[in-house]
């Protein structure tokens, strides 16, 4: 795991555009599946948080910043009656985060 | 349940005692306590402020327990953003200061339609958002809960702090309806 050490800063600030990790692992998570290899834009930084991912087996969990990252409803779904207005917030874990400057 | 709940007070795993509790606290759980904090938010800037900001410590100055959140999050609609509140993985709710969710919160339907057309949905519970207002649609996919400090009505500057909390309803708290209006007295 190359994971941050919990004492590790946040890789991303407020405003920065992520990217969502596309994989599909087996065991349970808590990225809903409509955001995966979605692009959106950071807008809070809260944690670090036990990782949900290792909470759910009974392990002790890896501390995960945690971000509020914004989707427009158009990088979502490609459309959107409100003309590009509305959006979805969803809290996601840094390690599901790429920084969507980056090319895929 | 109670077949359940006897084979792990008979096997030692829990006490009674502790099921017995755990059912008051929870069973003290409901809307008025959201109501009671948007009521106060609305007559008292300063309290809207350190809700939005601290929502927990806000809520303990009203004697509201929200510990059984790890984190409570209040976000407030304007004349420009209205939101809404979803858990689209399951059915994570701000139990403490609403109480359970109802059925259709934590339905299919809701869960997946919320996040593809917002705004289709808020019309089918009655709410026509004006065009260029921001809908933004709150997931609620980690550790943090959500409560909505909805608008407060027009005509609503008289009211008493307990009037202004009878037209808080739950829904309003979720998102998906605005308070109730003042009632026109005859």
């Amino acid at each position: 795991m190359t994971d941050p050490h919990p004492t590790a800063p946040p890789r991303f600030r407020p405003g920065l555009a992520v990217r969502v990790s596309e994989r599909s692992p087996t065991h349970h998570v808590r990225t809903p599946g409509y955001v995966r290899g979605k692009a959106g834009t950071v807008v809070g930084v809260h944690g670090p948080f036990p990782d949900p991912e290792q909470l759910a087996y009974g392990l002790q969990g890896a501390p995960r910043w945690l971000y509020a990252v914004q989707f427009p409803l158009t990088q979502l779904w490609g459309d959107d009656p409100a003309g590009g207005l509305d959006a979805v917030r969803v809290d996601l874990y840094e390690h599901w985060l790429e920084d969507a400057r980056k090319p895929v | 349940m109670r077949t359940l709940a006897a084979l792990l007070v008979e096997n030692g795993v829990i006490a009674q005692a502790d099921i017995d509790h755990e059912l008051r606290v929870q069973g003290s759980w409901s809307a008025t306590e959201g109501a009671r904090l948007v009521a106060r938010a609305w007559v008292d800037p300063a309290f809207r402020s350190r809700l939005t900001s601290d929502a927990r410590m806000a809520a303990a100055e009203l004697g509201i327990d929200t510990s059984a959140m790890t984190r409570f999050e209040v976000v407030e609609n304007t004349a420009d953003v209205h939101h809404v509140i979803v858990c689209t993985l399951c059915s994570c709710y701000p139990r403490p200061v609403l109480g359970q969710p109802p059925d259709w919160y934590k339905s299919a339907e809701y869960r997946a339609r919320v996040v593809r057309e917002p705004r289709a949905v808020l019309q089918e519970f009655s709410l026509q958002l004006p065009v260029g207002m921001k809908v933004v649609v709150q997931d609620s996919t980690a550790d943090r809960r959500f409560m909505v400090l909805p608008r407060r009505p027009s005509g609503s500057d008289d009211l008493s702090e307990g009037e202004l909390a009878a037209l808080v309803t739950r829904d309003s708290m979720i998102g998906v309806a605005e308070a109730r209006r003042v009632p026109v007295v005859e």
